[in-house]
């Protein structure tokens, strides 16, 4: 007896509800870009300067009482929270603190984060401090600089490796699905103020590879039926691709969130925030290749006959020297 | 149809052997580290040496900080401070040759300058064209590749101001070599005190970042690798309470290290540097208190014997990084060549001193622009959280898969765990970092190394609708799946290779896990889970198949 996650033959309708899928689409992109501009990105020290130091202490967090202890250190904005993981022990009480970069300060000033600890150990002697960072502002300028040329170059080499071996409708299809996911995934990332950082940049890379991986794949079968029907509308031929591919669009997406959620759930708090950004990208990625990439090569139209060499439609005939 | 000759199958499995092999030395990590610290005690050489047999490969895959713990350091080389004194050290120079010409230029001064220009104003302006060209012929030609040809130095003059600095393309090469030099010096300071694996790499033009596991603190290296350690035989001119006293051109005020408001007047140019020490080691004083004492190389003793036999009576300041350290008065001649610095040192603070001694200064300063410490016992819980998160979700696959898709499911599985084998052997073999996210990348290997069987898999459960029979429809279901595939796992390796170029530290430990497992998944769905098949099929020969 097998587990089938979809029925033997499918024949959905994809593309019935395209403008108002696309709509929705288009309606997440606004309202993420609306967040990104109006409530912004909860940058971490990477990316603005700063230090966060990572405490570890045996009796529970006061997030009060710290405060009371750094406050009187005047070092501007300060952010203390505390950390919960199913994985702590019981006598395991985490809080992460972040302190603003001091004023443009170029080099690091550890005489900050000392005086920082010393007030913190008088408030509980048990603490411990099991990570302390620190980035000035100069690097985390380059760093910021770095990360758009990365997400960019990402995009790029996409696009252009997608039109080197489909044609340039698939890949402009294929990079706006990539722009949504990542728009979407910034969107996400405002509204619910998770900490962004270097890691989510990575987070961001590997959400624009699965996402194209999904929507070459199902690209792949267009080309191949495109060929084969010739005489099929565009739409219909779309149609069939996804559903003979939905079986491992399923499949595939599924043993990967099995795996992300596993990785959620157990792999502790430090690089949560990392796993939740690919783990909500395989959703919209997936969503994105069906909906987003299909529905721009959609609107773009195809030029359908793929068998014969490239040259004015219709001029074959005219070529009486061939 | 539905073959594969002896000579790939054997290949396949070699490879699949080989791999394992390599990863083999990470299930006994432990004792596999002590091997090899054991092995590098002996300089490389295994014999003798217990615990691992030493046939087998015994490279293991580096644990980056954020799982191992330590500190991380991004330090920018302060490259100008250079300029200025390679000024200082062209002073006496300029001094001779424009003394020689007394007569054309009139008398010279140099005046205080610090923004890595020399300064001469001389008594005879009518004579600045001659110094000028006399200064000029003191230029060398650049010794590096891009800047051949032209000189080391720019020479202008204004009213009766003679300028001299170095030319652009004297700075550059003079930039890298301060860099090379500070990251050789950093290497050597932290070899001196023994940590394991340390990573020391140069970044951009400017900058060196330093990696070392298992160190308590940024703090603690910052004291190893921050001290430039710039030591000098300075003759004192005089001591003084106040620290803006004026001096001449060529004298300095220099605070004594530990007597508060006190302070030396010294000339600026030394009799002998901390660079022509031989050896510098902790010991103790006549009196019982902590001392470093040191050797010089012949020249530095020549200088050092001559200096003191022609100022007995004098004193002498010892200076650190800007500090006098202390000003003894010379009562001999000191000829052998070697002697001993007191002052107010602790223990520790001696032996650090020797090292850094002994390791040479720092060309120039450094400014820290980034600075992480990683608990340890952070980094065993990340392990553990990490290591429990790959065995649930390689398990749930499992499951997952053998459910889907039956024996052609075993099939995958038995590809999926060679596939996470296969990933650690080639980072063992690379010498690669396991980083957090590193381990993230594995798990979203697990996940998506499936990817390509299912595919195939998918492909077969269609052409068995179609096709004539089994054999021909896994033929054709590996035959057509193959592009999607490819397509699909190279834009996919485009984005790993575009994290490892530009990222750093964790997100670069990622790209490699991630850029792997494409390279490993792609081999195992293609190569071995078709072998698989391929040989079940040959045993059982099926008259149908199910998928």
């Amino acid at each position: 007896m097998r587990l089938r996650l979809v029925p033997q033959d499918t024949n959905y309708d994809f593309f019935k509800y395209r403008f108002v899928t696309f709509g929705i689409s288009g309606v997440l992109m606004a309202v993420s870009l609306v967040l990104w501009l109006v409530v912004g990105l909860n940058f971490g020290i990477d990316f603005r300067g700063g230090t966060t130091i990572r405490t570890q202490s045996e009796s529970s967090v006061e997030v009060a009482d710290y405060r009371a202890a750094i406050d009187p250190l005047g070092l501007g904005d300060v952010v203390i929270s505390e950390v919960f993981d199913p994985s702590f022990a019981a006598n395991e009480h985490v809080a992460m603190i972040r302190i603003q970069s001091q004023d443009d300060q170029q080099a690091v000033a550890s005489d900050t984060i000392a005086t920082v600890e010393a007030a913190l150990q008088e408030v509980d002697p048990s603490i411990r401090f099991t990570s302390v960072e620190s980035v000035g502002p100069k690097v985390s300028g380059e760093l910021i600089r770095t990360a758009v040329l990365a997400v960019g170059a990402a995009l790029a080499a996409i696009l252009f490796y997608i039109w080197l071996r489909f044609e340039w409708q698939f890949s402009l299809g294929a990079v706006f699905a990539l722009f949504h996911d990542v728009i979407l995934t910034i969107g996400i990332f405002s509204a619910l103020q998770i900490r962004f950082d270097l890691a989510t940049i990575a987070a961001l890379l590997t959400i624009i590879g699965y996402s194209i991986n999904d929507t070459v794949v199902i690209f792949d079968r267009l080309r191949e039926n495109l060929r084969k029907y010739k005489q099929k509308a565009l739409i219909d031929v779309m149609n069939l691709s996804v559903n003979e591919t939905l079986s491992r669009t399923i499949m595939t997406s599924g043993t990967t969130l099995i795996a992300l959620i596993a990785l959620l759930v157990l792999g502790g708090d430090v690089i949560r925030s990392f796993v939740f950004a690919i783990t909500w990208g395989v959703v919209v990625g997936t969503y994105s290749s069906v909906y987003v990439a299909k529905n721009v090569v959609l609107w773009l139209g195809v030029k359908r006959d793929w068998s014969k060499p490239s040259g004015g439609a219709g001029t074959q005939f005219a070529n009486i020297d061939a | 149809m539905l073959q594969i000759e002896t000579w790939k199958r054997v290949l396949i499995w070699g490879l699949v052997a080989l791999g394992l092999l390599l990863a083999l030395p990470n299930g006994f990590y432990g004792r596999v580290e002590a091997y090899n610290d054991k092995v590098a005690a002996q300089a490389g050489d295994s014999t003798g040496v217990e615990g691992w047999p030493g046939f087998l490969p015994s490279g293991l895959v580096n644990l980056g900080l954020d799982l191992r713990g330590g500190a991380h350091l991004l330090a920018e080389v302060k490259v100008e401070e250079v300029y200025q004194t390679r000024m200082e050290g062209l002073w006496p120079e300029v001094r001779n040759l424009l003394r020689d010409h007394r007569g054309e230029v009139g008398t010279i001064r140099l005046q205080p300058s610090d923004d890595g220009t020399l300064a001469v104003r001389i008594g005879d302006p009518a004579g600045l064209d001659r110094a000028v060209k006399l200064v000029r012929g003191l230029a060398r030609p650049v010794t590096s590749l891009t800047g051949a040809g032209a000189s080391d130095i720019v020479v202008s003059g204004e009213g009766d101001l003679l300028t001299v600095q170095l030319s652009e393309a004297e700075r550059v090469a003079t930039d890298d070599r301060t860099v090379r030099q500070s990251l050789e010096i950093i290497r050597r300071r932290i070899d001196e005190v023994g940590t394991r694996e340390p990573t020391i790499q140069r970044q951009g033009a400017d900058r060196i970042l330093i990696q070392v596991p298992g160190i308590g603190s940024a703090d603690e290296l910052k004291a190893i690798i921050g001290t430039t350690a710039q030591l000098n035989f300075q003759p004192v001119v005089t001591s003084t309470s106040d620290p803006d006293s004026r001096v001449p051109a060529g004298q300095e005020v220099l605070p004594s290290a530990d007597q508060e408001g006190l302070y030396y007047v010294l000339e600026q140019a030394a009799v002998v540097s901390g660079e022509e020490l031989v050896d510098a080691q902790p010991s103790f004083d006549q009196n019982g208190n902590a001392a470093v004492s040191f050797r010089f190389n012949p020249s530095g003793a020549r200088k050092f014997g001559d200096y003191t036999a022609q100022n007995i009576g004098n004193p002498f300041a010892i200076v650190l990084d800007n500090e006098v350290i202390s000003a003894p008065v010379i009562q001999a001649h000191i000829s052998g060549g070697s002697g001993i610095i007191t002052g107010n040192f602790t223990v520790e603070e001696s032996t650090n001193l020797a090292v850094l001694l002994r390791a040479g200064a720092l060309p120039a300063g450094l400014d820290f622009l980034e600075e992480r410490t990683i608990g340890p016992e952070l980094g065993a819980d990340s392990i553990q959280a990490g290591k429990i998160a790959c065995i649930v979700a390689g398990i749930a696959v499992l499951v997952f898969m053998g459910a889907s898709y039956g024996l052609f499911g075993l099939f995958a599985n038995i590809a999926l765990i060679l596939n996470v084998g296969l990933i650690f052997g080639l980072l063992s073999l690379i010498g690669a970092t396991l980083t957090l996210p590193g381990i993230a990348g594995i798990v979203l290997t697990i996940g998506m190394a499936v990817d390509a069987n299912v595919l195939v898999f998918e492909r077969i459960r269609e052409e068995l609708k179609t096709a004539k029979g089994p054999a021909r429809a896994i033929e054709l279901g590996y035959d057509r799946a193959l592009s999607a595939i490819i397509d699909a796992n190279i834009t996919t390796f485009i984005v790993a290779v575009i994290l490892f170029v530009l990222g750093s530290g964790p997100v670069r430990g990622f790209a490699v896990t991630l850029g792997l497992g494409i390279i490993t998944s792609v081999f195992t769905a293609i190569y071995i889970t078709r072998l698989l098949v391929v040989m079940w099929f040959e045993r059982a020969r099926p008259k149908t198949l199910e998928v």
